[in-house]
């Protein structure tokens, strides 16, 4: 089952012809995912040989959904370009639009998410700057790396991309039905509270890993969230007690504001809603394998 | 980015918001020609990223050109909250102040929509306002693509019970104060006090700007907007070099990729420090999925600059990058720093973990720097980390 993306997952690439584009989809490939086109309006009509795979260019979304039933987008396009990309991907419909990009103006990320909401949130956009999900066995939509484990039984959404891939390495020899990165900017599309709700309804996830960070109140939504509707065990992991107030710290949306965003009261919040919150992500990933170990 | 004062009006200015006139100096002198080009009296506002400078003495009325100089001479160089006065405003006097408002928009994160704020009881803070008495804030959702129409401002002006003869008024500031928002790709525009003046007008009296530093592809000025008197030199040199480095006040570097684990590692060597002496981590450095030998360098370089280390820890997972290339990277790095003749004397532990990671650990036993260290777990290297820093 997995959320959000399997098997039968169609993906396409919007700036696949970038360098960066190029290179993940050769990845994304090679981790069976099933990739089915490219958009660029300049090289429509083409063709592009991904290590002996070719792959054909489309000139948009639409047609390119309408020519290989594609209901995946992962989006490698440069900031400046960015959400005209994805409001072309809400206009065509596209179930899941994967946004990847790091730096997008908030603005602009704004206005797409507005969009797509006054459009029926017909498409589900996950990020921006985020590592995009996977569902490991099946398929891979984004950078998360997809050797690192194998298909399992926990659910795993975080904000950070490399805290995703360490949670996933620790916990590697019991695998994931899916992990999801949402992404570390102040607006995004999918939200801790979207990927608890899907992994609560997913028969093939036993346990979820939710990993947070400084900054906004998602986590302290999520875990009141989770308190009402979530009947599988959660395990929690905050990132940022030692951020300095003010400073963002990396990630766009990473910075604690006067006493709002900070690392403790998220942390307070998710363990009065029966979460197991790990002081480092080894000891998170214990609490994890530890209940999963009865 | 935040914004001083000046640069706020001089935005609000450039939007039709209507406010008072002003020029920034940065000298006593300067004061006095400024203050005459202003009909002989003026404000003396000192320039701080600070509230309560009123208070703190850091606004003055000069009757005289004289007077002002004596007043820039008072606030140039005063310490407002921890912030040296390097700038002050010489504006133009306020016509009589017959009520004070509150209007801001600014990004509502729990809902993911901009929200427009405003209330009759400005002047004051405006949290104390939210806090005691809520109902005289309104907060009013805006949609990012429909925007501040004058209707939608009208809706604003009513739920926040403007006065019927301002409300045309400040409908039109609202207008205006939303293309400020909009066009200047700001986080936060803020105006406080608003002020009713005798002549019926209103106009904006002070206010706060906030820029979107991810929107700098469209504006080449932000780069001037920036206030490089005030950056920390670390953090400065950082940024020349493309690093995403914030200067904090413990002892141990940290170099790491991704904002999260960077941040996660901060925490780590925090936790772990507390047995050793209560050592604390020095900075946070991204270097990002690539790390190449180069940036790693430059990321060195920065952190073995800063006197306050003792010793450094370099935490890697190799995702997409392979931790052998990131292990050459490090050893390159040492090479080319020694090369340039960079002071190389502060201990280093490594942890590379992920893909690749036995070959990367491999690199950096073979390599057998004597300054560098393998520990093979986050929760362990941090450890090492900070019993060495401890050391020192």
């Amino acid at each position: 089952m997995a959320i959000f993306l399997n098997k039968d997952s169609k993906v396409i690439v919007q700036g696949m012809t970038g360098a960066t584009g190029m290179k993940h989809t050769k990845l994304m490939l090679a981790d069976g995912t099933n990739i089915v086109g490219g958009v660029n309006p300049r090289k429509a009509g083409t063709t592009v040989d991904v290590d002996g795979t070719e792959i054909p260019v489309f000139g948009t979304v639409a047609e390119a959904m309408e020519k290989t039933g594609a209901n995946v987008s992962v989006l490698f396009v440069p900031p400046a370009f960015a959400k005209s990309a994805v409001v072309e991907a809400i206009d065509a419909e596209i179930p899941l639009a994967v946004v990847i990009t790091e730096g997008i103006a908030v603005h602009d990320s704004a206005a797409f998410y507005a969009y797509a909401v006054e459009k029926g949130n017909k498409t589900r956009i996950i990020g921006p700057n985020c590592p995009g999900l996977i569902t490991p066995g099946q398929s891979n939509a984004g950078i998360i790396p997809g050797d690192i484990t194998k298909p399992g039984r926990i659910g795993l959404v975080s904000k950070s991309g490399t805290l995703t891939y360490q949670m996933m390495y620790e916990l590697r020899d019991i695998g994931f039905s899916s992990a999801v990165g949402i992404g570390g900017d102040p607006v995004i599309g999918t939200t801790h509270i979207d990927a608890l709700a899907a992994f609560e309804a997913d028969p093939d996830t036993d346990l979820i890993v939710m990993i947070g960070e400084i900054g906004g109140d998602a986590e302290e939504r999520a875990a009141d969230f989770i308190k009402a509707n979530v009947t599988k065990p959660v395990v929690g992991y905050v990132a940022g007690f030692t951020a300095p107030e003010g400073k963002t710290m990396g990630h766009a949306g990473a910075i604690v504001s006067g006493s709002s965003g900070t690392a403790q009261a998220k942390k307070e919040a998710l363990e009065a809603a029966g979460v197991k919150v790990g002081k480092t992500p080894t000891e998170t990933a214990k609490l994890a394998r530890e209940i999963l170990n009865g | 980015m935040d914004l001083f004062e000046y640069q706020a009006r001089d935005l609000f200015a450039k939007h039709g918001v209507p406010v008072l006139a002003g020029e920034v100096i940065d000298t006593p002198e300067a004061a006095r020609a400024a203050t005459e080009r202003l009909g002989g009296k003026s404000v003396v506002k000192a320039q701080v990223k600070v509230g309560g400078r009123g208070k703190a003495g850091g606004v003055k009325l000069a009757a005289t050109p004289d007077e002002a100089v004596a007043r820039a001479t008072d606030i140039l160089g005063m310490d407002i909250k921890g912030h040296t006065v390097h700038k002050v405003m010489i504006a133009e006097t306020a016509p009589e102040i017959v009520e004070e408002y509150y209007v801001s928009y600014l990004l509502d994160r729990t809902n993911r929509t901009f929200l427009a704020m405003a209330s009759v009881a400005g002047g004051m803070d405006i949290e104390e306002v939210a806090a005691t008495t809520p109902e005289k804030l309104a907060k009013i959702p805006v949609d990012a693509n429909a925007g501040v129409t004058k209707e939608k401002a009208q809706e604003i002006v009513a739920a926040a019970q403007f006065p019927a003869e301002v409300a045309d008024k400040v409908a039109d500031v609202l207008v205006t104060l939303w293309e400020t928002f909009v066009k200047e790709d700001a986080l936060l525009v803020e105006v406080n006090p608003l002020a009713k003046v005798a002549s019926g007008d209103v106009i904006a009296l002070d206010g706060k700007v906030s820029l979107d530093a991810n929107a700098e592809f469209r504006h080449p000025e932000f780069e001037e907007l920036e206030d490089k008197a005030a950056a920390n030199p670390l953090e400065a040199a950082a940024k020349a070099k493309g690093l995403n480095y914030v200067k904090l006040d413990g002892e141990v570097g940290i170099i790491g990729n991704g904002a999260g684990l960077v941040m996660s590692t901060l925490d780590v060597v925090a936790y772990a420090g507390e047995a050793h002496g209560g050592v604390k981590p020095a900075n946070f450095l991204d270097i990002g999925g690539g790390a190449s030998a180069a940036v790693m360098a430059n990321g060195l370089e920065i952190i073995l600059g800063d006197p306050d280390v003792k010793s450094v820890f370099v935490n890697v997972f190799g995702g997409i990058t392979a931790c052998d290339e990131v292990a050459n990277g490090i050893v390159q790095a040492l090479q080319l720093l020694a090369d340039r003749g960079e002071d190389v004397s502060k201990p280093l532990v490594v942890r590379l973990d992920g893909n690749n990671a036995e070959l990367g650990r491999k690199i950096l036993s073979d390599a057998n720097h004597p300054l560098v260290q393998r520990v093979d777990t986050m929760d362990g290297a941090a450890d090492k980390a900070a019993e060495l820093a401890a050391a020192k």
